[in-house]
């Protein structure tokens, strides 16, 4: 799979994002995926625990928190602020 | 194969027929505002069971409209009709009628958080394709309204094939009447059409379902496509036969190539939802209210974890502080009922079984209850207002590295004050792993029962040297803390490792807004909770209880009773006044210790005397914590009637007795190691019967309570063996 630099979990806070693509072979991911997180997603990463993990992100005005570690199989394209 | 299918349409007939009430289903998202919903609805008109063979709470409840009688079920909180989890396949099996013992729905209540559509709409696509008589609830209507949502509730009831829906604020009770209506009519309401949002499914559906050979319908054959044959699905996918088996493979390998089919229905489905909230929403700019202000304190990373520091400190100061005076209240009381019910009666048998028998076992019950009740008052509060949510997030890093998840936090904090309501609390892990190595490091948390044992032995045998800036007596008591706490991280990474070996749950938490609970909602679950704890622990302990004042009043000695007299009437002769009161009680507690050294638990302190000498135990200490196996602050009271100083002693003359108590060669029998044995045997050893009740119950199967008890009591024999051997050479 191509490397794309933006994931789930390189957002910063208050950064949004689209989601463009799903690593979707791990049955994990595709749990996350019954709860919304699908391509053409929008998110905001919210806040994150001490330490950054696990990430709140918002999602159609509702707090969904991830690991990291599962945060990176999202790739994202970032939306300026504001946009 | 057919025969459920023909059992069920049969028991459909006679519901009919008689009359009986119809059944609803209560179905929605987890935090959808369903389950206040549903205590709004049926008020104290509910009954909690479990299903058959498993750990899930059955909540059934009757609603009463205009004289007809609706009943419903409310089903654990689900995502979708594929099932992930042990609760959501049983939400999904009542849904579709295939649940054991429970009615097969006559309609379905589907409640549709406002502030949260696109989840929502996402299980509402598969539920209105059920063809099911309908009806949606719109919830937090109030809270949508506040963070600028506006919903068009007719273009939503279009876009879900005309069903019916209706807007109501659960906690106010505004639009509740509107819903009773239609509830009660919804046995008679035609189904809402089906929306099939993917048709290609649909069609597969149908040519599995002729392919099939038993009475599955279209809605199940779905699922059988998307989720293909598994563990879970048995209850329908046995009813496809070889043909039917076959031909799910060819279809499978059609719809979905190599995609996997969950993902492939999450993307057609949000898809669909993602259309559906733009053209049946609007939101304004929200305007900033108390819930955003506050959600955006908590959600920085270090206010939010002090905050969370602050509220479990008063959630464990409430537990252990605000209790003890409701219960020492309990214990006067029931110790006073004993004994004026035994003055009652007079001596004897009968009226022992009832003073120190039968109330006494049930004051070892209701003893728990303050700590259940204010423990679960917290816990409610916390989960209706959305905030253990965001505790399990914020101490998810911390309690994964020690192999525990964010949700175990509040059990393992409440066990410190007791285990019992702490493993009661374990209900809000989702996960039955974490879940079970959480009730498996919870009752070595250093609960309240143990510190008056700790207390006692510390204050006579510890010396209150200083050391550092501690005292050395508290130092051990910090240790004591300190070493549960340890064994309890140790116990979970070790069952984590070997029998609870699995997969880490994904951790995809939703973290729902804070909101106001609703005062009548809370009362009616920690009625619920309380009722639960009476009837199914209750019984356990009450038994136990009643067997252990046999073990300790039988066989009676008439040789020491009349010996006994005989004392009592010659003190009378000789003294007066208190002097022969006092000399009276003497007599008294000689031949009370007298019983207990011939009852079968005297003797078994005997028999067992050669496993427990290599601790430093005489048989007086060996009895009494055999007696402490049910509750181990009675150990207290059996050590004060062994010692010959009654069972009300106070602790002073006790710990003077304890000092002077020998071996028969004039050894002192409390030597140091010894103690710190005892201790260390204190810390560890499950004795607690109700603790044990409680995980019978939790867990639903005898086999943890029953390992738990072996393991514990284990480590605590080899952890007092050490300290006594080393400690003594």
């Amino acid at each position: 799979m191509e490397i794309n630099a933006y994931t789930l979990a390189t957002l910063k806070r208050g950064e949004k994002g689209v989601i463009k693509s799903v690593d979707a072979s791990d049955p994990q991911v595709q749990r996350l995926m019954v709860l919304g997180l699908v391509e053409g997603a929008e998110i905001e990463h919210a806040s994150s625990a001490i330490g950054g993990d696990p990430i709140e992100f918002r999602l159609f005005g509702s707090g969904i928190s991830l690991r990291q570690e599962h945060a990176k199989f999202f790739q994202v394209a970032p939306i300026a602020a504001g946009g | 194969m057919a025969k459920r299918s023909e059992i069920r349409v049969s028991a459909d007939q006679i519901k009919l027929r008689s009359g009986a009430q119809a059944s609803v289903a209560v179905v929605g998202n987890p935090n959808s505002g369903k389950s206040t919903l549903f205590n709004r609805l049926t008020g104290l008109k509910q009954r909690i069971g479990n299903y058959p063979g498993v750990t899930v709470e059955r909540h059934i409840g009757t609603l009463l409209f205009e004289g007809k009688r609706t009943e419903l079920i409310d089903l654990p909180g689900t995502h979708s009709m594929s099932a992930h989890s042990l609760e959501e396949q049983i939400a999904v099996d009542v849904i579709l009628g295939r649940m054991q013992g429970t009615t097969a729905p006559d309609g379905i209540l589907a409640v549709l958080d406002a502030t949260n559509l696109y989840q929502g709409l996402f299980l509402l696509q598969q539920l209105v394709d059920l063809e099911l008589p309908m009806v949606v609830a719109l919830t937090m209507t109030d809270a949508a309204t506040q963070t600028g949502i506006d919903i068009d509730v007719d273009a939503l009831s279009q876009a879900l094939g005309g069903v019916k829906i209706c807007s109501v604020v659960a906690t106010t009770g505004a639009g509740m009447e509107n819903l009773r209506a239609a509830l009660s009519a919804l046995p008679e309401t035609p189904a809402p059409n089906r929306i099939s949002v993917w048709p290609e499914l649909t069609v597969a559906a149908e040519k599995l379902r002729s392919a099939s050979v038993g009475s599955l319908r279209v809605p199940e054959c779905e699922r059988l496509i998307v989720d293909g044959v598994t563990e879970r699905n048995q209850s329908f996918s046995s009813e496809l036969g070889d043909a039917a088996v076959a031909m799910l493979a060819d279809l499978r390998e059609e719809l979905f190539a190599s995609e996997p089919p969950i993902a492939v229905e999450a993307r057609i489905r949000y898809d669909w939802a993602r259309v559906t909230l733009n053209a049946v929403q609007c939101s304004t700019p929200p305007f900033r209210s108390w819930r955003t202000h506050l959600t955006a304190f908590l959600n920085q990373p270090v206010a939010g974890t002090i905050g969370l520091f602050v509220v479990m400190a008063v959630v464990f100061q409430a537990v252990f502080a605000w209790a003890t005076p409701i219960m020492d209240f309990i214990d006067a009381s029931t110790a006073s009922l004993g004994a004026s019910i035994g003055a009652l009666l007079g001596d004897g048998a009968f009226s022992s079984l009832i003073a120190d028998g039968v109330i006494a076992g049930v004051g070892s019950v209701v003893i728990f209850l303050p700590q259940i009740v204010i423990l679960f008052l917290f816990i409610i509060l916390l989960e209706d207002s959305g905030y253990l949510a965001r505790a399990a997030y914020l101490m998810d890093r911390t309690m994964r590295s020690v192999g525990l998840s964010g949700q175990s936090i509040i059990p393992m904090i409440s066990s410190f004050a007791c285990a019992v309501p702490g493993i009661m609390a374990t209900r809000v892990i989702p996960n039955r792993r974490d879940r079970i190595a959480t009730i498996m490091a919870a009752p070595f948390m250093t609960c309240s029962a143990r510190l008056p044992v700790y207390a006692l032995l510390i204050a006579a045998f510890v010396p209150p040297d200083r050391v550092g800036f501690m005292n050395l007596q508290g130092l051990v008591l910090f240790g004591l803390y300190m070493f549960g706490i340890v064994m309890g991280i140790l116990t979970a990474l070790l069952m984590r490792k070997t029998a609870l070996r699995g997969p880490k749950p994904p951790f995809a938490l939703m973290l729902p807004e804070f909101r106001r609970p609703n005062l009548q909602t809370v009362l009616i679950q920690l009625l619920g909770r309380a009722k639960v704890f009476l009837y199914r622990a209750g019984t356990v302990i009450f038994v136990v209880a009643v067997v252990v004042w046999a073990l300790a009043y039988y066989p009676r000695s008439d040789l020491i009773g009349a010996e006994a007299e005989k004392q009592q009437t010659a003190a009378v002769a000789m003294l007066s006044g208190d002097e022969l009161a006092l000399q009276l009680a003497q007599i008294d507690n000689v031949a009370a210790a007298a019983q207990l050294e011939q009852s079968w638990l005297g003797r078994a302190g005997k028999t067992v005397e050669p496993i427990f000498k290599p601790l430093g135990w005489d048989w007086r200490v060996s009895a009494a914590v055999i007696a402490g196996f049910p509750a181990r602050e009675v150990v207290i009271a059996v050590l004060g009637t062994v010692y010959a100083v009654g069972d009300e002693a106070d602790e002073a003359t006790l710990s003077s007795r304890l000092k002077a108590s020998s071996w028969p060669d004039g050894s002192p029998v409390f030597t140091l190691p010894m103690v710190i044995g005892l201790l260390i045997f204190y810390a560890c050893c499950l004795q607690c019967a109700a603790t044990l009740a409680v995980i019978r119950r939790e867990t639903n199967t005898w086999r943890w309570p029953v390992f738990a008890w072996v393991y514990m009591t284990a480590i605590g024999y080899v952890g007092a063996l050490l300290a006594f051997q080393i400690g003594s050479t």
